[in-house]
């Protein structure tokens, strides 16, 4: 085996979520990282599944997570780099859990506090009547993998509709890339003081 | 109210200031600044104030008596504040502007108290108390003031803004309070007056604010905001005069702008000014021409290319004044004249468009477009894809092809002409010629040609004007003039022919016509109409005339010249007639009176030095008169009159063509002759008909369309290509008309870029008809005398393109030029560059240039272009073209190293390779960073890989047969799966998305059903396990549980007659012991043995991927374990996607062993104090089970014929929905990776001969022979071969091949071989039990059916409860396929009669007839008998190496072999091999009499052979190695038993043997 020779160490904070379907209610989110194969998780927890959220009382109606996901990678290779892939689920009219929306995006290179706002969208029904079915039977199409959203192969197949955004809050830390002849920002400080203390909901 | 005076005291300050300088204005900033503040405090204007203020507008309301008076303060006011008197001079508006104004706003006012007044008086109730005199306001009530207010309210409608106003004055009135009142101001009344009128000079200062509030007054406001213009300019202007002090200016701008400047005028200039300043900035270019020698250098007379004969080309055309505005702007912007040309004119290309469309012409008949648009079905041809791999053919050298167009055919004669016919073909002909010509327009062109001589000469004469051609001139004249005469004579002729052909084609015309109306009907649509095209008579005649004139004094100063040489002529030889006729008159004075009358007679004669010297006479003066005659005459001849309209011929098609039924008799009947006449054509080749076109029918038009294209394949250079015109008559023999010969077209001419040409021909056959038709080469006339009679041949024109052919890879498929016989060729000719210097001379540009160079091409002629450009490039030698064109051309900037570079780095070789998805890296996780990282012997197996590709590695197969076979299934799986990968890449939307389906009825219904279900049935239904997503799976995650349940039937241990020692064996394997019918097995329950004895003690050891497990020691032949073992599993690489499942090649054993307790213990005293046992194991036999079984995947491919796939989509459908759990096969894949439809592989094959003759009377036996050979072909699993890709079928001949198939293959030729012996066989799918879904065959003896597992030879009756085969899904035939829908599926409980469609639904039924598939199986199967002397070195070969593994796997021990016990089994596994169960018996009793004393354990195994590795492991797997007793020997032999085809059973006896004491 190969020996690793250097680390990205990609340390990020979904701080909060901040989901806003116009009548959606009582979400939850499942993500999960897709990555090279010369990525490799060394801490965390690559796939997971937030708590429900409500909507809030004020005026935005935002869904807000709060959800932190602590990971990290390391990686020979920068072909691959990681992204996350979520998928949120909550209830519908009639009570069953489908899908509200899948997303991907990639981890901020750089590193450094990002924050990004991810279109979700869903795959539609082939046909009016399978629409109907689907919303009457509670079982709208899903992806067979979620994964599929982070990659470009046999999306042409698909037709889907968007539907919302969530926000990730990254707090990214990266290590020796300058070192190993990656220049992604920023000069890696020594000692960067892990994430900053959370913060209330954003302007 | 002091406020008042203060406001007042403003005005007059501000007054102060307008009659001052900018000093002032600094003064009156701080003033301006607090008052700004004050203004802010505008809302807190107490309530009180408002109050007080109200009272006093009573006195406003009396317009009558204070009008004037208000007005006038008003009016000062209003000035007051913008502080900006019109008085000063340095005002630029004038007084009496501003008296204007003054008047204006008068007038307004009064028009607005006037309103005001009116209104008022409309309002009753307030008035009395408003006419109360001021003084009262004191002792005003509230009740009053709140009347007034009321008032006010009202007003507010007109005043509303000035109300706010009011309230603004106040406020500032208050604050203001400070500055001590002057004297002498004015009143009160009149103070307040003033600021009640006082909102007309401050709408701007409180602009937002009102304006906010209130737009009531907006028409007020507008009016205002008109009287207050002036104002604000001059207090512009006011400011704009102190430009001095700007800093002032600006510090205080912001305050100044809300005061004082409000509203600014636009500014205006007058137009004179402005038109002044535009021509300063503006350039109008002119319209009007420019004169010719500003465009040109000066001193240089423009120059007429065109007049020099030089082509120019017809410009485009724009218009006049277009033009010339470019000139001029040009010629002003920039003063080089490089925009215009030699003549002074802009220079310009020539017009690109073309004057005819370059669109290929359609035909018009509507059944040609037909043709030409119908789809030409080509039969599919079957690749053979084994070729690919095993033989490389390449092309067969001189194969050369050559490409014959034949589109059509056209009579230009043809005996069923009709004398129309005739006619038009005439007039057609001629129409062509027209166009053509008319096309060329010679004429023309030499016309100008002749112009353009003529103003060179003329320029040439005169040399002022071209002082450069000086030198040259007399020469170029001359020159010239020559040309001139030769053009025009040449012009001359030109024209008449034109002339002459038109008259010829009226003449054709008029004569169709008079035809037509005598014979009353007409043939042919053609239409000729004379367009007449107006000429302008003047300039007509004027042009003429001009012409004339120009000729006839060329022809004067041509004979002036002649004359003039002619009298020299004569006068020389007058002179020498003198000097001879005074020598004469001196010799013979005497005859002078005669010779004196000979000169008469040669003067008019050409003078000329004769024999006999005569007197010459002067040569005639030329006469202008007679000169002119000539001219006019031909002129009057040839050319169109002045004024004569042009006429242009046009032949259309649009005439109609008389039907048949208005013709007379001898025409329809002429008519129904073409019907009858159809033509083909013959290509010959070298004299050798090579191919023919279709016949078709002769159309009415006499066209034929053939339309079509021979390919010839030839070998030889051609040395002649004809074409044959046949014509059939009828029913008759067909008559050959003409012989067309093509010729043979040039190297260069390639396939799509020839022209279509039209070849002429002519027979010379007689033919006299019977009816209208006029016959060939026979005479006719057109009149009814019979006179002027025409005799016509058969002729016509074919339509062809003969080309070469190009090949697949681009190269022209043209025979080398050696093979070719260079023809003579014709004699230098300067016109023809081809003929000149010959057609390889095109190639060699230097002769080409030269040739271009002496013939004098006009450069500029766009038919001389690319030949021109050709030799420019050519000649040149600098430019170089490159015979390629790049693709990608950007590629090389992307590139950051080169291609070695990038090679030699071993990491990026390794993503590379990763990337292309190479099976050994396919996986390949955390490529190092770094080159120096990645260890060289990663790429080791790779490199190796690739170099053994071709090599065939003889020494793990010791049979090369079977190292060949190896290698090429290794390619066909290669080839398989690398277009499986692609495959992989195309996603179907249920691969990605998962959907409900569309609920139909069906479903619907089941799920009404399950509403009233049972929560907890009784009986439950295994459910099916979900489907684990391999997401997030490692290693220890994934399990593989076996489920030992029992056994049956396990042999029993057979004590010796003597001994009491039990003897362990077995003959057969588990699985073999099914095979034999079950009558065999009863032996093992024979009572002979005492009861309760225990005769055998099994268990059950599984192992997996090195992972050994094992079951408890049952006792007994039928064992119950009932036990679950677990086995951990891992993927390779740690890689749990499914392809790589699929391509996990380990299988799981499990083996069952007999457990046998030694008692070791020699010593009989301690036999009371303890038991030492020796636990041996004995193997009794083994299941494999790949593990590619476990995780089986199948995935499909389609190419069949599209309505049969539907057809077996729906027929599997409609199976799957009924039973699911039933597989229905209806297609599969062959070798090639295309989907067969599956009875195509059923068909009767014969066996070898062989095995037929060995049981010629029994053939049952025969049938188990064949079988049996049949399971001697090598068990090889698809889905291990083709890792997780398919399940791939290969036909008969193929898996002969190969020696190596899974399930189906065996099944699919052991059922050919059962139809091939006339017996009833159909392939079953099912599950059995070891192989999972698998095929086995189904025959039909007299009365039963018998089950035959194809891969052990073995066959079970139809309710044989050890049949492996659990289920059936599917019956397959040669010729349909049954689907089993009864209610079970085992072969115990059903029916296998297929013709009951209640049991078995059929694939092919009266709905969907049985299309007659070909089958993909081979005609017949060709055995040829195996080698017996290789078999046996084979045995020896393999007895030598198990023997050394043997020896290897024993390390610690010594192996010694018992050569006598070998010896005897070698002869005994031969008898094992004839008759494989009968022998047994005598085989141990024979064993246990030769070794007395010993106790053997041994047992042999057979197995196909393959390679020698299977072997070892099947030997290791007995695990007769292990055995350590110290004195233990062994005993291993080894037989190879050679069928057909190398087909090899091999047999192995292993056995260890201790010496009994």
């Amino acid at each position: 085996m190969s020996k690793l020779c250097w680390t990205c160490l990609s340390r990020l904070f979904l701080k909060y979520y901040d989901y806003i379907f116009p009548e959606y209610d009582d979400l939850y989110c499942k993500y999960c990282f897709v990555y090279g194969q010369d990525w490799a998780p060394t801490a965390g927890l690559e796939e997971g599944i937030s708590q429900i959220t409500s909507k809030s009382q004020d005026a935005r109606r935002a869904l807000v997570w709060n959800f932190p996901i602590d990971v990290t990678f390391k990686s020979t290779n920068p072909y691959g780099w990681p992204q996350i892939v979520l998928s949120v689920y909550g209830p519908d009219v009639f009570g069953n859990d489908v899908v509200r929306g899948y997303g991907a995006v990639h981890v901020p290179l750089s590193p450094g506090r990002h924050k990004k706002t991810i279109p979700m969208f869903v795959p539609e029904s082939t046909s009016k009547l399978q629409k109907f079915t689907s919303w009457f039977m509670g079982r709208r199409p899903e992806y067979t993998d979620p994964k599929v959203v982070a990659q470009g192969e046999g999306r042409e197949v698909t037709r889907v509709r968007s539907q919302g955004f969530v926000t990730l809050l990254f707090n990214v830390v990266t290590k020796d890339m300058r070192k190993l002849g990656y220049d992604t920002g920023p000069p890696d400080t020594q000692g960067v003081s892990g994430p900053s203390p959370p913060q209330g909901l954003p302007r | 109210m002091k406020s008042k005076e203060e406001k007042v005291k403003i005005i007059s300050e501000e007054f102060i200031d307008d009659g001052e300088d900018a000093e002032e204005e600094r003064q009156k900033k701080p003033l301006k600044i607090p008052r700004q503040k004050r203004k802010k405090q505008l809302p807190t204007a107490s309530r009180e104030e408002m109050v007080l203020e109200n009272s006093p507008v009573d006195d406003q309301q009396e317009p009558v008596q204070k009008g004037p008076d208000t007005r006038l303060l008003g009016m000062t006011s209003r000035r007051g504040p913008r502080s900006l008197p019109p008085i000063p001079s340095a005002s630029r508006t004038g007084f009496a502007e501003f008296s204007m104004r003054e008047r204006m706003r008068e007038k307004l006012q009064a028009a607005r108290s006037k309103a005001e007044s009116a209104l008022l008086q409309e309002i009753p109730t307030p008035r009395p108390r408003r006419l109360r005199s001021p003084t009262e306001k004191e002792s005003e009530t509230e009740f009053g003031t709140e009347l007034d207010r009321e008032v006010q309210r009202t007003q507010q409608d007109h005043d509303s803004q000035g109300h706010s106003r009011v309230k603004f004055h106040d406020s500032v009135r208050k604050i203001k309070s400070k500055p001590p009142v002057p004297p002498g101001f004015p009143s009160a009344e009149e103070a307040y007056n003033f600021f009640t009128f006082n909102f007309d000079p401050e709408p701007e200062e409180s602009e937002e604010k009102p304006k906010a509030k209130n737009r009531h007054g907006a028409n007020r406001e507008e009016k205002e905001g008109e009287e207050e213009e002036p104002p604000v300019q001059e207090g512009d202007e006011e400011e704009w005069l102190d430009g001095k002090d700007v800093e002032d200016l600006l510090l205080g701008l912001d305050h100044t702008a809300e005061d004082f400047v409000a509203v600014r005028p636009a500014d205006y200039q007058s137009v004179h000014v402005r038109l002044q300043k535009e021509k300063e900035l503006l350039f109008v270019p002119s319209r009007r021409t420019v004169p010719t020698y500003k465009k040109l250098p000066e001193n240089v007379q423009p120059r007429y290319l065109e007049d020099e004969g030089l082509y120019i080309g017809a410009r485009p055309e724009v218009p006049r004044t277009n033009q010339n505005i470019m000139e001029n702007r040009l010629l002003t912007q920039e003063p080089g004249r490089r925009w215009f040309g030699d003549d002074g004119r802009i220079l310009a290309l020539p017009n690109p468009i073309k004057p005819v469309p370059s669109r290929p012409p359609m035909l018009t008949q509507e059944q040609d477009i037909k043709a030409e648009l119908e789809t030409l079905y080509k039969k599919a041809v079957k690749y053979i894809h084994r070729s690919q791999h095993l033989i490389g053919s390449g092309d067969a050298p001189g194969n050369f092809q050559l490409d014959i167009d034949i589109s059509g055919l056209i009579f230009t004669h043809h005996p069923c002409f009709s004398r129309e016919h005739v006619l038009a073909a005439k007039l057609a002909q001629l129409y062509d010629q027209y166009l053509a010509r008319r096309q060329r327009n010679k004429a023309k062109f030499l016309t100008d040609k002749l112009h353009a001589l003529r103003s060179a000469v003329q320029m040439g004469l005169n040399p002022a004007k071209t002082p450069k051609t000086l030198e040259t001139t007399p020469k170029t004249i001359n020159e010239y003039k020559s040309e001139i005469r030769q053009t025009r004579k040449l012009r001359d002729a030109e024209q008449e022919k034109d002339r002459t052909l038109l008259k010829t084609i009226i003449k054709v015309w008029k004569e169709m016509k008079s035809l037509r109306e005598f014979q009353r009907f007409t043939n042919t649509p053609l239409k000729l109409v004379l367009r007449k095209e107006k000429v302008d008579q003047k300039a007509d005649e004027e042009a003429y005339e001009a012409e004339i004139q120009a000729e006839i004094n060329e022809l004067l100063e041509e004979h002036t010249e002649e004359y003039e040489q002619r009298m020299e002529v004569y006068r020389v030889t007058l002179q020498q007639w003198k000097a001879w006729k005074k020598a004469q008159r001196a010799k013979k004075k005497k005859k002078k009176q005669e010779a004196e009358e000979h000169p008469a007679d040669e003067e008019r004669e050409e003078p000329g030095p004769g024999e006999e010297p005569e007197k010459p006479a002067p040569p005639e003066p030329v006469d202008r008169a007679v000169i002119e005659q000539q001219v006019r005459e031909r002129a009057a001849q040839s050319r169109r009159r002045p004024g004569e309209p042009t006429l242009v011929p046009e032949l259309s098609l649009a005439g109609s063509v008389t039907p048949n039924d208005q013709c007379p008799r001898v025409e329809v009947m002429r008519r129904e002759d073409i019907k009858r006449r159809s033509l083909f054509l013959k290509v010959t080749f070298n004299n050798k008909e090579v191919s023919r076109t279709e016949s078709r029918p002769l159309g009415a038009d006499f066209r034929v369309h053939f339309g079509q294209i021979f390919n010839l394949q030839i070998f030889n250079w051609p040395e002649s290509l004809t074409l044959q015109v046949y014509e059939t008559v009828g029913h008759s023999g067909t008559t050959l008309l003409a012989e067309v010969f093509l010729p043979i077209p040039e190297t260069t001419v390639v396939s799509g870029r020839a022209p279509i040409e039209e070849v002429e021909f002519s027979s010379n056959q007689h033919v006299t008809l019977d009816h209208e038709g006029v016959g060939s080469g026979v005479p006719f006339s057109f009149e009814a005398d019979g006179g002027n009679q025409l005799i016509l041949m058969t002729s016509g024109k074919v339509s062809n393109s003969v080309a070469w052919a190009i090949g697949e890879n681009g190269i022209p498929l043209i025979p080398p030029l050696s093979q070719q016989n260079i023809g003579f060729r014709s004699a230098l000719k300067r016109a023809d560059a081809i003929s000149s210097i010959g057609t390889s001379g095109l190639t060699d540009m230097k002769k080409l240039a030269k040739w271009a160079a002496e013939s004098k091409l006009d450069p500029n002629d766009p038919s001389n272009g690319p030949l021109m450009q050709l030799i420019s490039v050519a000649t040149s030698g600098e430019s170089y073209i490159p015979d390629f064109f790049r693709l990608e051309q950007l590629q090389q900037e992307f590139n950051f190293v080169s291609d070695e570079e990038l090679n030699r780095s071993k990491r990026f070789r390794l993503l590379l390779l990763r990337s292309q998805e190479v099976p050994e890296f396919r996986h390949y996780k955390q490529i190092p960073l770094y080159d120096r990282e990645i260890m060289e012997k990663v790429f080791q197996d790779y490199e190796k890989r690739l170099r053994d590709r071709n090599v065939i590695e003889t020494k793990d197969h010791i049979d090369t047969h079977r190292a060949t076979v190896a290698k090429y299934l290794q390619q066909v799986r290669e080839s398989v799966i690398n277009r499986f990968l692609i495959a992989k890449h195309h996603f179907l939307l249920s691969d990605l998305v998962v959907e409900e389906e569309v609920p139909n009825i069906s479903i619907l219904g089941l799920s009404l059903f399950k509403l009233a279900e049972q929560k907890r049935p009784l009986r439950p239904r295994r459910k099916g396990r979900k489907k684990v997503t391999a997401q997030n799976l490692s290693d220890g995650d994934i399990k593989l549980l076996v489920n030992i349940i029992r056994a049956y039937d396990i042999p029993v241990r057979k004590p010796t007659a003597s001994k009491f020692h039990q003897t362990s064996r077995s003959s057969r394997t588990f699985t073999e012991k099914h095979a034999a019918s079950p009558t065999t097995h009863s032996p093992a329950h024979s009572a002979d043995y005492p009861l309760g004895q225990v005769l055998v003690r099994p268990f059950v050891e599984v192992s997996f991927q090195r992972t050994i497990c094992h079951t408890t020691t049952a006792e007994g032949p039928n064992p119950s374990w009932n036990e679950e073992l677990e086995l951990p599993f891992r993927a390779p690489n740690g890689d749990y996607s499914t392809g790589s499942l699929q391509s996990v090649k380990d299988d799981v054993f499990i083996n069952i062993f007999d457990e046998v307790l030694y008692d070791v213990l020699e010593d009989d005293r301690e036999r009371g104090s303890g038991i030492h046992t020796r636990i041996e194991r004995h193997w009794l036999g083994c299941v494999k089970i790949p593990f590619s079984t476990i995780y089986f995947q199948a995935r499909f491919d389609s190419q069949e014929d599209e309505k049969l796939l539907q057809a077996t989509e729906k027929f599997r459908a409609e199976c799957a929905l009924k039973f699911p759990n039933r597989q229905c096969l209806t297609t599969v894949v062959d070798v090639s990776g295309k989907t067969v439809f599956v009875t195509r592989y059923l068909k009767p094959l014969n066996p070898p001969q062989e095995l037929l003759d060995a049981y010629p009377n029994n053939p049952q036996a025969t049938a188990e022979l064949v079988a049996r050979y049949v399971s001697l072909i090598p068990f090889l699993p698809d889905t291990v071969s083709f890792a997780g890709v398919c399940d791939l079928w290969s036909t008969s001949d193929q898996f002969l091949d190969l020696l190596a198939g899974d399930e189906e293959e065996h099944a699919v030729l052991l059922c050919n071989y059962f139809l091939s012996m006339g017996k009833k066989a159909w392939l079953v799918t099912g599950n059995a039990i070891p192989e999972g879904p698998t095929a086995y065959v189904l025959t039909r003896e007299q009365s039963h059916y018998l089950i035959w597992n194809p891969c052990s030879g073995h066959f079970y009756g139809q309710f044989d409860t050890f049949c492996p085969l659990k289920s059936v899904s599917c019956l397959i035939g040669p010729d349909n396929i049954w689907f089993n829908i009864q209610q079970y599926d085992s072969p115990l409980r059903i029916n296998f009669d297929v013709t009951k469609p209640k049991l078995w639904k059929s694939f092919f039924s009266r709905s969907l007839p049985y299309p007659g598939l070909s089958s993909v199986q081979p005609e017949e199967l060709i055995y040829q008998r195996t080698d017996k002397v290789a078999a046996a070195e084979l045995q020896d070969r393999i007895e030598k190496i198990l023997k050394e593994k043997i020896m290897d796997w024993r390390p610690r021990h010594l192996t010694r072999w018992n050569r006598y016990c070998t010896s005897m089994l070698r002869h005994f596994l031969p008898l094992l091999e004839r008759n494989q169960e009968d022998v047994e018996d005598d085989h141990r009793a024979e064993l246990l009499k030769q070794l007395g004393d010993y106790r053997f354990s041994g047992f042999p195994l057979h197995m196909p052979y393959s390679e020698v590795k299977p072997l070892i492991e099947a030997v290791y797997s007995t695990g007769v190695h292990n055995i350590d007793a110290p004195n233990v020997e062994f005993a291993l032999a080894v037989y190879v038993h050679p069928y057909p085809r190398n087909v090899l059973s091999v047999w192995i006896y292993v056995a260890s043997l201790i010496r009994n004491r």
